[in-house]
């Protein structure tokens, strides 16, 4: 409990470190919201004009205001307005959130589907001809770009086989799950399978160093039949670094896939912040940021209260 | 009388082709119930592999049955070839009839799983136990092996339990079937001496209880003598020698049986100590180093905000000063402080409180680093990237120096005197054996001319007929250069063979100090006696060991404890042992 305590002690501290870090990387960059958001039109603006907008956007004063003023709303949970959409920020992220954490979700739940039982066969398998084919595949999904399995996917079901809606206005899970689901089962396996690669190769080598352990050899000494060495004895110790892992990946997918979002025209995290950032959307970037580093800072207690779960060494302090 | 077991001609290799890679060649031997056979050899005889053949754990490492046959008899009365049994018949057998235990409890108990769930285990799956009737299973089984506060304890996983304890548990499961055959791989290797003769005691009532056949493997033909009947000595896959216990260690036939019992270090209790120096000989030379009140503590933190609760006593007031050319020796159990007082006495530990001088002008010494250290393990302590003319130079230049024809010339002297070629300069580590690896660490050490050398446990990691031959080499580069040791070592036969004095440490402190005849063969303090009495040693045959689980004090004090002042009882002109309350 202390622990939990300690940790989330440390979590405003990120959060200023990491605002303070967007807030000054996007302003280096040259171009402003109100020239992006109306183009070559911004030159017909009259000077007064201009300075009414900067004042309404509150750009127009310097930069330690603008950043105390943001702060001074962000922690009251104001994260200011999005001058692309119009809208208070947090609504507009709350608005695509449900999505990417689906997708994310998802992903993960057929990366370890997949990728679990392929790397501990194949370390059972070790050198084995079918050791090798999940080796091989395991590579082939780490090393290809995910745009050529989305691309290979749409065509192969919904062209090839006539199945599952690729395309199409987005549908809620809450609003119709069936539809939903058919929606977001091809981005779905598109990112995780790359990341199930990921998982294979882990449990795989996690797999086979702990097989040589001492203790599996006790358990084997004890006449405990292979199924149950495997998945009593060797399973609980590898799963830690395969945890790690998905933790690491979990944390990337909910900052969104911009290009699986993109192929498949999703509404995500991901295509937000890019369009925020290409219209100099301050308050959205900052805000998006934000909150993504929030959702990693999260996920990566989550990982680590899931370790004092698998190993009683870390849940009641070893030597 | 039917035998239990009946090898014949087993020869095992490993790899692809394990006939061109053959590591036991051709071993035969007999075992009846209620006997107990000891498989005596180093480190690649081929001792563990035959071992592992008989329950056929060897398949999982990669090793494969060539030839032969292993004839157990089964409860049932029939016999059946284990080196042609199927992997379902091996299963049941496993644990079931054929027990086994290892040398490393530390990492041979599953570490996510319960004490409890590890025993029980073995009952669910051999007598169809489950549920509450296992965990009472699992209790008495903690009981057999005298573990204190048995159904407490089968709620604690292996890392909140010791390595005696923790042998004790495995144990516990290779015995909870009553199996009828035990195979124990260097059981107690990696254990204390005074646990060592607690799980020896053990093993040997079990086995007068349950009436077993035992296979018991180790690398101390001392520690044969107390529990075998019969002996198998191992070299290069092949058993050299075999026949009852006293028969080979009395009329020891094979010229390698002769060499593990006369060149290995056995305990003589004081009467195989060194002459070559004593304190009385030179009254007034100044001690190479003076410690007195030496205390480290380290802190034990509780609580949101880590405030300190308590400390770990891990030296606490230690005393005691070593003459040019005289080596004390001092003795422990893991987690007495006698590491601890090394490293403290090298700077690598803040201490807490206390001095220590090293006297620098002794022999007309300009060394800005008076004290050096060898460490225990050869292989982790040389840098694998360096070649060893870079390893050589690196305490010289981390003094200030530079590498330069004086220091080139020391090291071709140092490479000299501890017996390797000058062309070893150009080499890797790797290219080195353990005890070469050895010599080099001893070389890197007297680099910089220290008048101290404190090494810490620096033959623990050789095999026994390499140890004997670094131990020469320390004594001749003792007397040639002068030099003072600390020797640590856990390992009373080795301290008997290189002390001149030893200090006995206790829970941080030293409990008794003195000329190392007169501690050895006489000590006087309660811990030192059962130490002493805990070494093995060939001329103890069958000894019945009292079960004794004393456990070593926690060394945990609260906030602003201090112990009280040592009071010394003097006994003969240079030997102290503190009063016992």
């Amino acid at each position: 409990m202390n622990y939990l305590a300690r940790r989330l002690m440390t979590f405003p501290l990120v959060m200023l470190g990491v605002s303070i870090l967007v807030f000054v990387s996007i302003r280096l960059v040259p171009g402003d919201a109100i020239t992006a958001m109306l183009g070559t039109e911004a030159g017909l603006l009259t000077p007064d004009q201009r300075a009414a907008l900067e004042a309404y956007f509150g750009i127009d004063q310097g930069w330690f205001t603008q950043y105390w003023r943001w702060l001074a709303g962000a922690v009251q949970g104001d994260l200011g307005v999005s001058v692309t959409f119009g809208k208070p920020v947090l609504d507009v992220i709350l608005e695509r959130f449900p999505l990417t954490l689906e997708l994310a979700l998802l992903s993960m739940v057929i990366a370890l589907a997949i990728g679990l039982p392929a790397g501990i066969f194949a370390a059972t398998r070790n050198e084995k001809p079918s050791d090798l084919a999940v080796r091989i595949f395991a590579m082939i999904g780490q090393s290809t770009p995910n745009f050529v399995f989305a691309l290979l996917a749409i065509y192969v079901l919904s062209v090839g086989f006539g199945v599952l809606p690729a395309m199409g206005e987005f549908t809620p899970f809450l609003e119709n799950p069936l539809r939903n689901l058919g929606q977001m089962i091809l981005p779905a396996l598109t990112l995780g399978f790359a990341f199930a690669a990921a998982v294979t190769r882990i449990s795989r080598s996690a797999m086979l160093d702990i097989l040589s352990d001492d203790y599996i050899r006790t358990a084997r000494a004890k006449g405990v039949p292979a199924r149950k060495v495997i998945w009593r004895h060797a399973l609980p110790n590898a799963l830690i670094p395969v945890v790690t892992l998905s933790g690491v990946e979990f944390g990337y997918l909910l900052g969104g896939a911009v290009i699986v979002e993109q192929i498949f025209a999703l509404p995500g995290l991901g295509r937000m912040v890019l369009d925020a950032i290409l219209q100099r959307d301050y308050a959205l970037v900052q805000g998006s940021v934000l909150f993504i580093a929030l959702n990693f800072m999260i996920v990566n207690l989550l990982v680590d209260l899931a370790y004092a779960v698998l190993d009683p060494r870390i849940r009641l302090g070893g030597k | 009388m039917t035998s239990l077991l009946s090898v014949s001609n087993l020869r095992v290799g490993f790899g692809r082709k394990p006939e061109d890679n053959e590591i036991v060649h051709g071993v035969n031997f007999d075992l009846a119930a209620g006997e107990t056979l000891a498989i005596v050899g180093e480190s690649g005889s081929g001792k563990s592999v035959t071992a592992l053949s008989i329950n056929r754990l060897v398949d999982f490492g990669g090793g494969r049955i060539i030839d032969g046959s292993i004839r157990f008899r089964r409860e049932d009365g029939s016999t059946l070839d284990l080196a042609a049994a199927g992997e379902q018949e091996l299963t049941k057998i496993r644990g079931g009839e054929i027990g086994m235990i290892f040398q490393e409890p530390m990492t041979s108990l599953n570490p996510v799983l319960t004490i409890g769930e590890q025993i029980e285990e073995s009952f669910r799956l051999h007598r169809g136990l489950t549920g509450r009737q296992a965990r009472e299973a699992a209790k008495d089984a903690l009981d057999r092996v005298r573990i204190p506060d048995a159904a407490r304890r089968l709620k604690y996983c292996p890392h909140q339990l010791s390595g005696g304890m923790l042998q004790r548990v495995m144990i516990a499961t290779a015995l909870s079937c009553n199996p009828r055959l035990l195979i124990a791989d260097e059981p107690t290797t990696a254990l204390d001496v005074t646990v060592q003769a607690q799980i020896m005691a053990l093993l040997a009532e079990l086995k007068r209880e349950t009436g077993m056949g035992m296979i018991f493997i180790t690398h101390d033909i001392g520690l044969v003598a107390g529990i075998a009947d019969k002996v198998m000595v191992m070299q290069n896959g092949e058993a050299v020698e075999q026949g009852p216990l006293d028969a080979v260690l009395d009329a020891p036939q094979h010229p390698y049986t002769k060499h593990l019992l006369s060149a290995v270090p056995h305990f003589e209790a004081g009467r195989a100590t060194r002459t070559d120096y004593r304190r009385a000989d030179e009254p007034s030379a100044a001690p190479a180093l003076k410690v007195e009140g030496l205390t480290v503590r380290f802190p034990v933190t509780g609580g949101l905000l880590r405030r300190q609760t308590g400390a770990v006593h891990a030296v606490d007031g230690v005393d005691f000063d070593l003459m040019p050319g005289e080596t004390l020796g001092i003795v422990g159990e893991s987690g007495s402080g006698k590491s601890t007082t090394a490293r403290a006495i090298l700077g690598l530990v803040e201490p807490t409180r206390g001095t220590f001088s090293a006297n620098t002008n002794g022999a007309a010494r300009q060394s800005s680093k008076p004290v050096q250290m060898v460490f225990q393990n050869p292989y982790a302590s040389l840098n694998p990237r360096l070649r060893v003319d870079s390893i050589l130079a690196e305490p010289v230049i981390a003094a200030g120096g530079g590498l330069n024809g004086e220091t080139q010339a020391r090291m071709r002297m140092l490479l000299d005197r501890v017996g390797l070629p000058e062309n070893a300069l150009q080499r890797y580590p790797h290219e080195f054996s353990g005890g070469q690896r050895q010599r080099l660490c001893i070389a890197r050490a007297l680099m910089l001319n220290p008048s101290v050398v404190v090494l810490d446990e620096a033959v623990s990691a050789l095999d026994v007929s390499v140890q004997a031959k670094v131990l020469e080499l320390l004594v001749d580069l003792q007397r040639e250069f002068g030099l003072a040791y600390l020797f640590v070592s856990h390992d009373m036969a080795v301290v008997e063979r290189i002390a001149h004095r030893i200090a006995v440490v206790y829970a941080g402190q030293i409990v008794e100090i003195g000329d190392a005849a007169s501690v050895l063969s006489d000590p006087k303090h309660a811990y030192t006696k059962r130490l002493i009495s805990a070494v093995p040693s060939v001329d103890r045959r069958k000894e019945t060991f009292e079960v004794d689980t004393r456990q070593v004090p926690s060394l945990v004090r609260p906030l602003g404890f201090e112990p009280e002042p040592a009071n010394w009882q003097s006994f003969g002109s240079d030997h102290m042992a503190r009063a016992e309350a």
